[in-house]
């Protein structure tokens, strides 16, 4: 009869050891953002940071931007950074989250075979270059998942005033190093953040084609969830952790990330310098 | 194929450096799937010894159920329990999601079907004359049962490996009720998603390997006591 016992000590150990000690909820924060700005790394440095000078423990859930926002949205999270300025104003219009701000922006690039069918290399439009694509049937490929990029994406085709589709076009319905993978093996367009194409640059034989276009700004902001959303929203966490992303030592830190590992900054910090529509006020440099 | 040995040697400096956080996630799985699958043990060999050995209306439709557990699409099963677990859900007082306790409700909810049929296999491939043997014997109805599961531990054995095997391998639950979060919800087949992702293959197949390596020794260790008794 021995076994049983030795079992149930096992299990007992077992619970021990998993229930570890949970900080209480009003010193938890949960922090709802996008798998590209956990991808960056630049949360690995900023978490522990705020998590030393305010004494919150934070949980950074990443999953995709339309996910992100509508965890916020049903109060299961308490901020949100996200880079989709589209979504997240018609959160704001509709009294689900509050307070948006601008933390940053990274730019996209449209990049390509060295081949470049579409001869679009070096164009200064990003619309104009993806008429050109569209014209001549060129393949693209496409993230195809709601998320930040694709939404972005989606603007540009139609500032180009093209609906894209089958056979040229191509949605990966996966994440940016998935899309890459694929635009690279089908030797076809894709639009990409930097962070992600350098990143990959050893990986792909993809060439930068068109950047530098306004359109082309990748702007992340930080909203607070309005209290109302849900049972137990931290706000007041919520808000130190957006406070926080707007800080001056906060951002400092931001404007050095990815220069020792990439020879160039992932990100510019823009706290404060946005329109009154919530859009970056530029000229930005 | 260089991408592959970098991975391995990747593995190799991982464990001889210890490093911290290799350590955590690889301590981490193990904790969390060992848990869940004791667990679905102590819930699935009384539930499968049961529905072997009674008889009741609606059995076969139990049965089947079971059956269909153990092809429950774990991404499913991470769903429904992430919704149990939300600040509104019905479990929500609990604060466990995107804690570790809630992947090991998640793994247990997977492992227990698979635990239960198995073992309800198991106990019904013990012939019947058996069973009358040991009562005619004057064996107590619980020894009785004592004495078919033991009887039947070669196939257990696999209800464990099976139990085990399909949670420790698990990501889509993990990753949902979990929230990947690094330091605290980060389990082995999470970090490697997260780091194939990011684009750093090489850490990715390190992973692949400590995993493998990983499942390749608990399924060894039990293999052996599965094999020895059998002799």
């Amino acid at each position: 009869m021995r076994r049983p016992v030795v079992i149930l000590l096992a299990l007992v150990l077992a619970l021990a050891a998993v229930a570890s000690a949970q900080a209480p909820a009003s010193k938890t924060v949960i922090l709802s953002t996008t798998t590209s700005t956990q991808d960056s790394g630049l949360l690995d440095v900023l978490i522990p940071l705020f998590e030393k000078q305010t004494g919150y423990s934070v949980k950074a859930i990443s999953v995709g931007t339309g996910q992100a926002l509508a965890l916020a949205a049903r109060g299961e999270a308490d901020v949100t950074l996200a880079h989709a300025p589209g979504a997240e104003k018609k959160y704001v219009a509709e009294g689900k989250m509050q307070n948006r701000r601008l933390v940053m922006y990274n730019d996209f690039l449209v990049i390509g075979p060295e081949a470049d069918p579409a001869k679009i290399k070096g164009a200064k439009s990003v619309a104009a270059a993806l008429k050109k694509i569209a014209d001549g049937k060129a393949r693209f490929v496409s993230r195809g998942d709601k998320s930040g990029t694709h939404t972005l994406e989606l603007a540009l085709w139609k500032a180009a005033g093209i609906t894209p589709g089958a056979p040229w076009y191509i949605e990966s319905g996966q994440g940016m190093g998935a899309t890459l993978g694929l635009a690279n093996d089908r030797q076809g367009y894709t639009l990409t953040d930097r962070a992600t194409m350098l990143a990959f640059a050893k990986r792909v034989d993809l060439e930068p084609m068109v950047e530098g276009d306004k359109l082309l700004l990748n702007v992340y902001s930080v909203m607070e969830v309005n209290p109302a959303n849900g049972p137990k929203v931290n706000a007041a966490g919520g808000k130190a952790f957006a406070d926080f992303m707007l800080a001056a030592d906060t951002q400092a830190v931001i404007k050095r990330f990815g220069v020792d590992k990439y020879g160039q900054a992932l990100f510019v910090p823009i706290a404060g310098r946005g329109s009154d529509e919530g859009d970056p006020s530029l000229p930005l440099k | 194929m260089d991408v592959l040995i970098e991975g391995v040697r990747r593995a190799a400096g991982l464990l001889a450096g210890a490093d911290p956080e290799i350590l955590a996630v690889l301590w981490l799985s193990l904790k969390v799937s060992g848990t869940a699958t004791l667990i679905a043990l102590l819930l699935g060999i009384p539930a499968g010894a049961a529905l072997a050995l009674a008889r009741f209306p609606g059995r076969t439709l139990l049965v089947s159920a079971v059956n269909t557990g153990m092809g429950l699409p774990p991404v499913v099963v991470g769903l429904f329990v992430t919704i149990l677990l939300w600040r509104s859900g019905p479990l929500g007082e609990l604060e466990i999601l995107y804690t570790p306790a809630a992947i090991v409700l998640a793994q247990a909810v997977i492992a227990a079907p698979i635990v239960t049929g198995i073992t309800l296999a198991a106990v019904q491939s013990v012939p019947a004359k058996f069973r009358l043997q040991l009562i005619a014997l004057g064996a107590s109805r619980v020894q009785m049962v004592w004495v078919v599961l033991r009887e039947a531990r070669l196939p257990m054995l696999a209800a464990v490996m099976a139990g085990f095997g399909g949670v420790i391998s698990e990501i889509g639950a993990s990753m949902m009720v979990g929230g990947n979060i690094k330091g605290q919800t980060r389990t082995l087949t999470t970090a490697m998603v997260l780091e194939t992702g990011k684009g750093n293959f090489d850490v990715a197949i390190a992973l692949s390997i400590l995993l493998l390596a990983l499942v390749f020794g608990v399924n060894w260790a039990l293999t052996t006591i599965q094999q020895r008794r059998a002799v």
